[in-house]
């Protein structure tokens, strides 16, 4: 019995790590996308906020400062989009497909130009990285039974990065429903023209969002680099942007729906490799392909329509002009 | 605004445009401190200072040229495919069976076969989207994304549990007879040395005619263009936009299939994971840059085909650089041609009329 209660805790535990920047990473593109700028270009701004992390946290040795860099390269990245998107009225979908290769495409140069390491960077340790900090109480309670494990495996011991994603979907939820900011924030993302004879700015609102947006996934690109791994390496947010943008549609732009979405996602993540190889009554054996694939056969099942309706922010990918 | 005269719309602005997003790239070589003229330097003569390099850019560009037709072909309707990736992989399937099936035969017979097979596979991977798209409004963008994620797990698990012969280690189906393969150019011309180009080389050039026949001189391409345009206006005029969207859709994987006739028909020889290497992704810079236009669709194709060639001299000769700065420019041509292909517009505009209208005389 106890074995299954420890079974469960590691995978529930590991599914919190998976789970980490996708939370983040689908939060940022909920800000974006419900101002009404589509980011596709989540995943080349998670791999940007990773290879900045890892490379300021190399050189000078402080995780703080690798996380600001993060954000920063993030903060860069969105620029470039709302550049494209905001001032230029361009395409949306294309700028963001443009940065996921600039990405793609830069980090690799980059590292190897500056690390020569074949594109990754130096291994981190100690304060490089954020390190899993032991919530109070947790080595007293680890004797009591089944609450003592919980407490001590699957909610303590885990670096803030991780704290600060579980945090950031209720704030957002706040501050998308209760908030004055949110409030315009929906209006923009529904009906620009509203807000703009309100006399708000439409530039101003949407600008906003993108830099909230570039914050939340810097900080989860920073995850991967400098608190999940030691150190960047090519590619190595390996599609998560992508996943993090289904869970978003799968959640319908809201942020309680994104947490559990992106946890169920992080769960199939996290038992598909323990999976592998075992007989399941009725269904026999799950290649692990089927599990890799999974997210990504329910949202498009979700975007046919098929198990209920994605109904996206209204003026999403429309550039607004004032006047014609 | 003033439109521009048709040569500075056709010409000129894309000519800026690439040349801006070269200019950055030359500035990010600059900043770590290499030399871009002289990498540009290397990599002209890596893409066409010897036979084999020029194989091997040529070979590049056959890819590109399927690619870049695919994602042009559905964006005339106005739909943004960026699943050549997947399709070409999944067409890579219909090549391999094709192949598989009458493996030992003359490769007259079975080349044609691979073709019309790859493109069906293609052409079903695209359809779904397609379909999708018309029928239940599923963007187009979101679901080619989700599908060629979806093709590289399900070719994973096709590759290495089914196709894969006993006691081979790697994960690859059974490789094809020399002559059942699409034989390479280099068996007939000497020049060519060890370069992979082959017949499909030549059938990249024909897909180009025949789409520059589909898109401006037939029924189809008419309806096609006009759902392009204005899907209301079509429909008004009694087009089906539904069966042209999804028509275009299974065409475009068709062609982006094509990739795969091209890698598993004529280099490989065998179906290996990941064959398609991101020559479908590439296909999205070729199309803008070429605006969609099979003769720009051409150059740009050769253009990146010498980049990528090139890129792999200038990764051996400059250790500072490496083939991924080639990624970047191919990002930077997306950037600039794509998403801000207008930036230049106003300026442009306001340059050529200037003169004609002294602020003075309104």
């Amino acid at each position: 019995m106890d074995q299954i209660l420890v079974d469960i805790t590691l995978i529930l535990d590991s599914t919190v790590r998976l789970a980490v920047p996708l939370i983040l990473a689908s939060l940022a593109g909920l800000y974006s996308e419900r101002s009404g700028i589509i980011d596709i270009g989540l995943e080349g701004k998670l791999l940007a906020g990773a290879f900045a992390a890892a490379a300021m946290s190399a050189v000078t040795g402080s995780a703080w400062l690798g996380l600001l860099a993060g954000i920063g390269a993030a903060l860069v990245f969105s620029g470039i989009h709302g550049l494209a998107s905001i001032n230029f009225k361009g395409n949306q979908t294309i700028s963001g497909v443009a940065l996921n290769f600039l990405a793609a495409g830069l980090t690799t140069f980059l590292g190897q130009s500056w690390f020569r390491r074949g594109g990754y960077t130096p291994q981190l340790s100690g304060d490089q990285r954020f390190n899993p900090i032991t919530l109070p109480f947790a080595e007293e309670l680890r004797d009591v039974p089944v609450l003592g494990q919980i407490y001590g495996e699957l909610i303590s011991g885990h670096n803030i990065i991780t704290y600060v994603a579980f945090i950031a979907v209720p704030v957002t939820a706040w501050v998308l429903f209760r908030s004055r900011f949110g409030l315009r924030l929906r209006a923009v993302g529904e009906n620009p023209k509203a807000i703009d004879t309100a006399g708000i700015s439409v530039t101003r609102l949407r600008y906003q969002a993108l830099i909230i947006t570039a914050v939340l996934v810097g900080i989860g690109g920073a995850y991967l680099s400098i608190a999940q791994s030691a150190g960047f390496n090519n590619n190595m947010s390996a599609g998560r942007g992508y996943i993090a943008l289904a869970a978003l549609i799968f959640a319908k732009w809201r942020p309680g729906p994104a947490l559990l979405v992106c946890l169920m996602f992080g769960f199939l993540d996290a038992v598909q490799f323990r999976i592998q190889g075992q007989v399941f009554p009725i269904i026999g054996e799950v290649p692990v392909q089927a599990i890799q694939a999974l997210p990504y056969i329910l949202t498009v099942v979700l975007l046919a329509g098929f198990i209920g309706r994605a109904v996206a922010p209204k003026a999403i990918g429309v550039p607004y002009t004032k006047e014609r | 605004m003033t439109p521009l005269p048709r040569w500075a719309d056709v010409v000129l602005l894309p000519f800026l445009n690439v040349a801006l997003a070269f200019l950055i790239g030359g500035l990010i070589v600059l900043s770590v401190g290499q030399n871009p003229l002289q990498a540009v330097g290397i990599m002209l003569y890596g893409a066409f200072g010897y036979g084999s390099g020029f194989g091997y850019t040529l070979y590049y560009t056959t890819d590109f040229i399927f690619a870049g037709l695919a994602v042009s072909l559905a964006y005339h309707a106005g739909l943004f495919n960026i699943g050549p990736e997947g399709q070409a992989y999944v067409g890579g399937l219909g090549v391999i069976l094709i192949g598989l099936a009458l493996n030992g035969m003359h490769w007259a017979l079975v080349f044609p076969l691979m073709i019309v097979c790859g493109a069906l596979f293609g052409a079903a991977w695209a359809f779904v989207p397609g379909y999708l798209q018309a029928k239940r409004g599923s963007h187009v963008v979101i679901t080619t994304i989700m599908f060629n994620f979806i093709a590289v797990s399900m070719m994973g698990y096709i590759i290495s549990r089914i196709l894969k012969p006993e006691g081979v280690n790697s994960d690859e189906s059974a490789p094809l007879d020399a002559i059942t393969r699409v034989p390479q150019l280099r068996s007939f011309i000497e020049l060519f040395k060890n370069s992979p180009v082959n017949l499909t080389f030549f059938l990249a050039i024909g897909a180009l005619f025949l789409v520059y026949w589909l898109i401006w001189r037939t029924k189809f391409g008419y309806k096609v263009r006009a759902v392009g345009n204005n899907p209301v206006a079509a429909r008004y005029a009694g087009i089906s936009t539904q069966k042209t969207i999804m028509v275009i859709m299974a065409l475009a994987g068709a062609f982006a299939a094509m990739v795969a006739v091209n890698n598993v028909g004529g280099v490989q020889g065998r179906l290996i994971l990941n064959f398609v290497n991101g020559a479908g992704f590439v296909g999205i810079a070729v199309a803008f840059m070429g605006k969609g236009h099979p003769i720009g669709v051409g150059l740009s194709a050769l253009l990146f085909g010498m980049l990528y060639q090139g890129g792999q001299e200038l990764a051996f000769q400059m250790p500072g650089i490496t083939r991924e700065m080639i990624v970047t420019i191919q990002a930077l041509v997306i950037l600039f041609t794509g998403a801000m292909g207008d930036m230049m517009r106003g300026p442009l505009s306001r340059m050529f009329f200037q003169p004609d209208a002294p602020a003075g005389d309104k």
